[in-house]
């Protein structure tokens, strides 16, 4: 893996994860909910925005390129990023799933070789502690909430559950940066992760799942059948009006 | 659910000031809607937050035995003394 498709993998990562965030503008359970998704939206769009600005100044194409033109086989997120939620519950596990690994990995990449890339994560690691706090509360406040939003949360860690060892798992082609110190080795982050997630849910009063499944191929862009819809949908406009301006 | 004032410090130095209101569970998220609502143009830099139903507040009938006794009392502001000429530096 060349540094150019590792920093498209990390902004492929951010873009999926802002457009499902985004579909929750003008669906949340109420306003104030509304405007804090669609900032937290907005704080991984920006963050691939800065990615897929470097991976062109390495050699890659536009960021339009990258975010539009590009079938889902293309993309390279990781699968946990790419999936649906059913209802408020699913968002609230999957991006506290997410923001426990944002916080450990950013921090990591923030000590990168690759100054570039060090200085986009220690941007991108302050908003992850905000997001971190925010989805860690929501975490509490619906899994220690009421019988119908336990049994909602505890459903979606284990529709969920299969998808977080994607996170951890050592891409081989990705060896060459580990070792030269330019991404993180997110194989160690597991732990520490793990330590921290079984602590929240246990404050949530949630049971941690047991160990099953687990979904893997994201980098290499093999993907759920969820993608290519949401795909369809984010690039319609920018496809059938190429050049389009206002 | 509850109702919350929110108030904004906009700079360090100023007093903390009404920015408005919103709704949320409990302090913690409406903490964090606070951030996200009226401090996300960089309009701030510490918050608080207060339930509206602990505030005690004057009611539109006391405003005659509240406010109206404060008129023509010029000599309550510092203008209405004449300033001795021996007097430098105010």
């Amino acid at each position: 893996m060349s540094l150019l498709e590792a920093v498209v993998g990390l902004g492929d990562d951010a873009l999926v994860l802002g457009q499902r965030l985004s579909e929750w503008c003008g669906k949340s359970p109420w306003l104030e909910e509304d405007l804090a998704m669609a900032n937290t939206a907005l704080d991984f769009l920006g963050r691939a925005r800065l990615l897929y600005g470097y991976a062109e100044r390495l050699g890659g194409c536009d960021e339009d390129a990258y975010a539009f033109q590009r079938d889902a086989r293309a993309f390279t997120n990781l699968q946990i990023y790419e999936l649906p939620c059913a209802d408020f519950a699913s968002a609230c596990v999957r991006q506290f799933l997410v923001d426990a690994f944002d916080a450990l990995h950013l921090e990591g990449l923030s000590a990168s070789a690759d100054a570039e890339l060090a200085g986009i994560a220690a941007k991108a690691r302050k908003e992850a502690l905000y997001h971190r706090r925010r989805s860690a509360a929501w975490l509490v406040r619906l899994g220690d909430g009421t019988a119908e939003s336990r049994r909602r949360m505890q459903q979606a860690l284990e529709e969920l559950w299969g998808y977080h060892g994607e996170l951890f798992a050592p891409v081989a082609a990705e060896a060459r940066l580990v070792a030269a110190g330019v991404l993180p080795d997110r194989a160690a982050l597991r732990p520490p992760w793990l330590e921290a997630v079984t602590a929240a849910l246990g404050e949530a009063t949630l049971e941690l799942p047991a160990a099953g499944w687990e979904a893997d191929g994201g980098r290499q862009g093999l993907h759920t059948e969820h993608l290519a819809p949401m795909l369809a949908e984010m690039q319609h406009l920018h496809r059938s009006h190429p050049g389009a301006r206002w | 659910m509850p109702l919350f004032e929110v108030f904004v410090r906009p700079r360090r130095g100023l007093q903390h000031q009404h920015a408005g209101s919103l709704r949320a569970q409990d302090a913690e998220l409406a903490l964090q809607y606070a951030r996200e609502i009226y401090t996300r143009r960089r309009e701030g830099v510490s918050l608080w937050v207060v339930r509206s139903s602990d505030i005690t507040a004057s009611q539109e009938e006391d405003a005659p035995a509240f406010f109206d006794p404060a008129d023509s009392k010029p000599y309550r502001d510092a203008t209405f003394y004449e300033l001795p000429s021996e007097v430098k530096g105010l």
